[in-house]
């Protein structure tokens, strides 16, 4: 798949958390669109379907990004969903994928803990594009 | 008004003792109109220690009447184990000789207050009044204690989170510089390097108002009272916000006139306006307007701070004076701030008696209105009141 025409969606309610996602996936190629809330976010994804999503947990809501990451499955069923999320540090609430029964209803194909680190940032991205 | 029930247990050898507090207490209620309650009791009844100690031990009492001398165990022994097994337990004396012997020892052992026998159904009710307002008392301050601690504990979980995040920000840029994703001197590196200082500068803010609130919560440091004059303050802290409103093409007008004079610390006068004029620019749109009025009358004196910026719902109006509050949406999102300026202007306000108050409208603008009485009440606020020759 050629990088350039991979666009990748970006949805945090952090102003510098979606700026530090674009200054670090357009150097590696993709094309980076971002939208600040639960509301910009659908109209994005109703304007067209991104490569990837990449969706913060915790915006307006404790759970925009686990409502988001569903609307967005209904609408594109094969649209790879990373979920990012500190949810643990401020609510003590865990996310992860482990068992059968959390992938039903979380639905995300990746979730991974702020701070993100780039390479496995990557890695997922590359690994969600190939299948 | 609420009713409690407090549970009552008399320990006397003396059938005739026990059936003569039995007839007092039925009917009889302790209101105490300060707390909103009224206070009914439930008596028990023993007739000798060893059986009150068993009482205790199955179904403690809130007050205990205990008779001092009984065929067994005596009163002073069983006084011994309810001081040390239940502490919460208000005992009361009950002694035929009523010497100051037996007063000292009983009230080193934990005995609340005493009856001399023969004693009068009014001498039992006083003694029965002031140990249930003792425990009501006793009960509330327990449960401000509580909430008090409660708040404490969500302002620094709050406070906690709100320093953890521009650290979380700076550390993502200064780590993609590290990596090299963002090449040194590249128009992405100035970009990374400008929002850490920005974020590194609400930080510091917040710790300057941080600072603030505990002085004024403390009491420290407060400037030393005097006459101010708000218009010519007001005038000195448009002054100061001019630089953000000019970029923005934003008029501040300060209402001309004679000096309006107010009782108060300079500093504390200053935080109020500085607060409220940087909102008035900060959610303020372009090209909009600030305008500061001051009315005073026999009643006291009004300061209005009004904008003609994103102004704000009923609901949202409502609790934006509590601490850590900013109201988040799609206008407010990219406005830095503290969280905590208006609860600073609260608290100043209401310091000098006073209170702060918020008229919106969505679209159209806010307007703050701060009233100072004119009997701003120096000694209750725990400020020197100005002294000899002030107007």
């Amino acid at each position: 798949m050629d990088k350039r025409e991979t666009t990748i969606l970006v949805v945090d309610d952090d102003e510098d958390f979606r700026l530090q996602m674009k200054l670090q996936l357009e150097p590696a190629g993709f094309r980076v669109a971002t939208a600040g809330s639960e509301i910009e976010a659908e109209s994005a994804l109703a304007a067209g379907r991104p490569d990837v999503a990449i969706l913060d947990v915790m915006m307006e809501n404790m759970d925009s990004g686990l409502v988001l990451c569903h609307k967005a499955k209904k609408r594109y069923p094969d649209l790879p969903v990373i979920l990012v999320t500190n949810v643990v540090g401020d609510t003590g609430v865990l996310i992860d994928l482990a068992t059968k029964d959390e992938r039903s209803w979380i639905q995300a194909d990746a979730v991974l803990d702020k701070p993100v680190r780039q390479e496995q940032l990557q890695r997922e991205i590359k690994r969600l594009l190939k299948t | 008004m609420a009713t409690e029930t407090f549970r009552v247990l008399v320990v006397d050898d003396e059938p005739g003792m026990r059936s003569g507090v039995q007839r007092v207490l039925k009917a009889f209620r302790v209101s105490l109109p300060e707390e909103e309650t009224q206070v009914a009791f439930e008596l028990s009844e023993a007739d000798s220690g060893e059986e009150g100690l068993h009482l205790i031990r199955t179904r403690p009492p809130h007050i205990l009447l205990l008779d001092h001398k009984l065929p067994g165990m005596q009163g002073l022994d069983v006084l011994d184990v309810v001081a040390r097994e239940h502490p919460e337990i208000l005992p009361v004396m009950i002694t035929a000789y009523a010497s100051i012997e037996t007063a000292i020892s009983a009230t080193r052992r934990g005995a609340f207050d005493f009856l001399a026998k023969p004693f009068t159904p009014g001498e039992l009710r006083a003694v029965l009044h002031k140990a249930a307002r003792h425990l009501v008392l006793q009960e509330r301050a327990a449960r401000l204690a509580k909430e008090k601690l409660q708040v404490r504990f969500q302002f620094i979980s709050v406070l906690a989170h709100e320093l953890k995040a521009p650290l979380a920000a700076v550390e993502g840029y200064l780590r993609l510089l590290q990596q090299g994703s963002v090449a040194p001197g590249s128009p992405a590196c100035s970009q990374a390097v400008n929002r850490s200082l920005e974020r590194l500068d609400g930080m510091r803010k917040l710790i300057l108002d941080l600072l603030d609130l505990t002085r004024i919560e403390s009491g420290h440091g407060r400037s030393k009272p005097g006459v101010v004059d708000l218009l010519e303050a007001a005038r000195r802290s448009a002054e100061g916000v001019l630089p953000q409103a000019g970029a923005r093409g934003i008029r501040v007008n300060v209402q001309s006139g004679p000096p309006v004079l107010v009782h108060a610390g300079p500093e504390e006068v200053d935080m109020i306006l500085n607060n409220l004029l940087t909102n008035a620019v900060k959610y303020n749109r372009d090209g909009g307007d600030v305008e500061v009025t001051v009315a005073q009358d026999s009643q006291g004196t009004r300061l209005r701070v009004r904008d003609t910026g994103i102004g704000m719902s009923e609901e949202e109006a409502g609790r934006l004076f509590q601490e850590f509050s900013r109201i988040k949406n799609a206008r407010t999102r990219d406005i830095p701030g503290s969280g905590l300026g208006l609860s600073i202007v609260r608290r100043l306000a209401r310091l000098y008696g006073g209170e702060v108050a918020v008229q919106s409208c969505p679209g159209e603008g806010s307007t703050f209105t701060v009233t100072l009485p004119s009997n701003i009440p120096w000694a209750e606020s725990g400020i020197a009141s100005p002294g000899p020759g002030v107007p």
